[in-house]
């Protein structure tokens, strides 16, 4: 009888099994790394606004407070946008003809809000307050970043839930001194460790319930 | 010793060598009689009974079956218990046989791995159904993931998927490694290109030389070996889904054991359903017996044995471990809505079964075949009313509460019955059900060659 197969069958029979086993674990771990990457969670990512507005030339050249526009931040959930009076604070006396600001003058006339496009956005299953966040010494750049130094706002954190799991179940290395907490660009200096325990004692951060699951999922 | 009249007791009539493999070999190479595709066209239309029921299930919610906020597992884990149990049997029947040399195993065993193989994997749809988010089932495995989350170890839902996982993959290495040499005889048997070639890849160059069938049966008798304590842990594992708990009629130590015995015995029945089928339709008379049946019934007599002191162990630590409420549950269990059941299961599981103390039931295939039937439904009765009972009346009485199963839950019960039936049909157009290097080798020693 003549041979079935040629002498290369052998090889590729064996590379098959070989393809065979590898084949889930090489999926789970391609999967997981598309899952994480800025591709998927939208990390660095920057979106269009109707008006450009640069934090870094307000934020960082000019030095305005992250609440003199998200006044809410300290006592909601939300932080809160700015209502076009806010930003005609100065715009009514400078750059009042400037093209790029036209959509603010449009919407001061016609008393409709400036509509926003969301950068960092959660799931509608997560609850998130920003209150509590800085109210135990979370900055605004443990999550936002050096917003100071950002042309237009990008989603600086990959916003995964491993992402919120890092800081719940060790907070200590991310919180900051009360002074610190709006400053984006603070370096923390001297001993981290005994920072940390000082800081955790100061704020009374109570780790048992941070990872429960309705902590966040209510 | 006199192996040769031992040997000879499985083998009726004087089949010539190689006589048998033709006739076992025959199915996967022909085309299909009138009568499978009659058989195949009532077994698809049960599956599709199944997948319209799963379906609803998957888009309407798990209010569609007979689950109510009290009874949550219902027909799914019941049906998910008896399915794996039938599932157990298989690996655990043809590695026990084999260790302990027992010839008639060949007969048998490589239909009874493919019953395993078949009953597990639906068995696995079960618990997925009876989820509330079907669509993450895969978060019951510990892959890496965004979320850094482990599963949750101390549910018993992750234990069901070890469980069947591991039991899955290595019954169907067990069943393929004595497949092998089959698949060189049908390679050497096959007419057309593709069939030479495809069975020729599943024999894996198989040349039978010494060292080749050597190699084989040591594999195989070493994985025989594994798959002892494996099957042991499988169905322990079930068992444990419900003896871990707390609850009155569930919380018992003697579960695993008798969960394992549950699902010997409720899988060897369904072998002989099988067996009776595939004698029949493959007219296997010279190689499957009612010798086979005898032995068979043997070992159902000694289950159902083994089944009623379970059962009566169950009673009496309900009554002498003196609790309360563990009393008022032995009293539901008789006294109560589900008592018709209850005594239904006892009869068909312990006193039934007595029957095949008598050697002329045992070698009557139509009473074995009933009294296999029987047995099983009784089978899963238990597990339903293992259910049923301890989740229907828990320690609070705001929490008692009755199942009635719904339309669907029939469908889907009778449709996964199907549905092994339509696995069943389509594998025995593709490879031998029964083993042929096995029994061409009992024929020859049974000749005193």
């Amino acid at each position: 009888m003549a041979q079935l197969f040629r002498p290369g069958a052998d090889i590729a029979v064996r590379w098959a099994l070989v393809a065979l086993l590898a084949f889930p674990f090489v999926l789970v771990v391609a999967l997981y790394v598309y899952a994480g990457s800025p591709y998927r969670t939208g990390q660095d990512r920057s979106v269009d606004q109707p008006v450009p507005f640069s934090h870094q030339h307000h934020v960082g050249e000019l030095g305005l407070d992250c609440r003199f526009c998200h006044e809410t931040v300290e006592t909601s959930r939300f932080a809160g946008m700015p209502p076009t009076h806010t930003c005609m604070t100065c715009h009514s006396q400078i750059w009042t003809n400037a093209a790029m600001l036209a959509p603010v003058r449009e919407s001061l006339v016609d008393g409709r809000p400036l509509k926003w496009n969301r950068v960092n956005n959660l799931p509608d299953y997560v609850y998130f307050d920003h209150s509590v966040h800085l109210a135990k010494g979370v900055g605004c750049a443990s999550c936002h970043g050096p917003v100071a130094l950002m042309p237009l706002v990008r989603q600086q954190a990959p916003l995964t839930m491993g992402w919120c799991l890092s800081c719940h179940r060790n907070p200590a290395p991310n919180l900051r001194p009360p002074s610190a907490i709006f400053d984006t660009l603070w370096k923390p200096t001297g001993d981290a460790a005994a920072r940390g325990r000082a800081l955790m004692a100061s704020y009374h951060v109570d780790t048992r319930s941070l990872t429960d699951c309705s902590t966040c999922h209510r | 010793m006199s192996t040769q009249a031992g040997e000879a007791r499985w083998i009726c009539g004087s089949p010539g060598l190689g006589e048998v493999a033709d006739q076992i070999a025959r199915p996967p190479l022909s085309r299909p009689p009138l009568g499978w595709w009659i058989a195949l066209a009532g077994a698809g239309a049960l599956t599709l009974a199944m997948v319209i029921g799963v379906t609803i299930v998957f888009f309407d919610g798990i209010g569609t079956m007979g689950n109510n906020s009290f009874v949550v597992w219902g027909f799914p884990i019941a049906n998910y218990v008896w399915w794996i149990g039938i599932g157990n049997a298989g690996t655990l029947i043809s590695s026990m046989l084999l260790l302990t040399h027992q010839q008639w195993r060949s007969s048998i065993n490589r239909f009874a791995e493919a019953m395993t193989l078949f009953a597990v994997s639906i068995a696995g749809v079960f618990p997925i159904i009876h989820m509330g988010r079907p669509m993450y089932w895969y978060w019951l495995a510990p892959y890496p993931n965004v979320m850094s989350l482990w599963p949750q170890w101390r549910s018993a839902l992750v234990w069901d998927f070890w469980a069947i996982l591991s039991y899955l993959l290595f019954s169907i290495g067990f069943w393929y490694v004595g497949l092998i040499p089959d698949m060189a005889v049908m390679r050497d048997k096959a007419r057309s290109w593709l069939g030479k070639r495809l069975f020729g890849l599943f024999a894996l160059g198989w040349r039978g030389s010494i060292a080749q069938w050597r190699q084989q049966k040591s594999l195989q008798k070493l994985m025989a070996m594994f798959a002892i304590p494996l099957v042991c842990s499988v169905h322990s594992i079930v068992g444990l889904d419900f003896a871990a708990s707390l609850n009155p009629g569930w919380a018992e130590t003697i579960f695993p054991p008798y969960f394992v015995v549950g699902a010997m015995f409720s899988g060897f029945c369904i072998v002989i359903v099988l067996t009776a089928v595939i004698r029949g339709a493959m007219h296997l008379q010279d190689i499957i017996t009612v010798e086979h049946f005898d032995a068979m019934g043997k070992i159902c007599v000694a289950a159902s044995l083994v089944m009623g002191v379970s059962y009566a162990s169950e009673w009496f630590s309900g009554w002498y471990g003196g609790s309360p409420h563990d009393r008022v549950f032995l009293d539901f269990v008789f006294k109560g809505p589900y008592q018709p059941l209850y005594v239904a299961m006892l009869c068909l599981n312990v006193l039934l079964p007595q029957a095949m103390w008598s050697p002329k039931v045992r070698r009557n295939i139509g009473t074995m075949v009933i009294l296999a039937v029987m047995i099983n439904v009784g089978m899963w009765l238990e597990r339903l009313l293992i259910i049923v009972e301890t989740l229907g009346h828990t320690f609070l009485p705001s929490n008692w509460k009755l199942f009635f199963p719904t339309l669907i839950d029939g469908a889907i019960l009778f449709g996964s019955l199907g549905f092994f039936a339509f696995l069943f049909l389509l594998l025995s157009r593709v490879a031998p059900l029964v083993a042929i290097h096995e029994t061409e080798e009992l024929v020859a020693r049974a000749r005193g060659l």
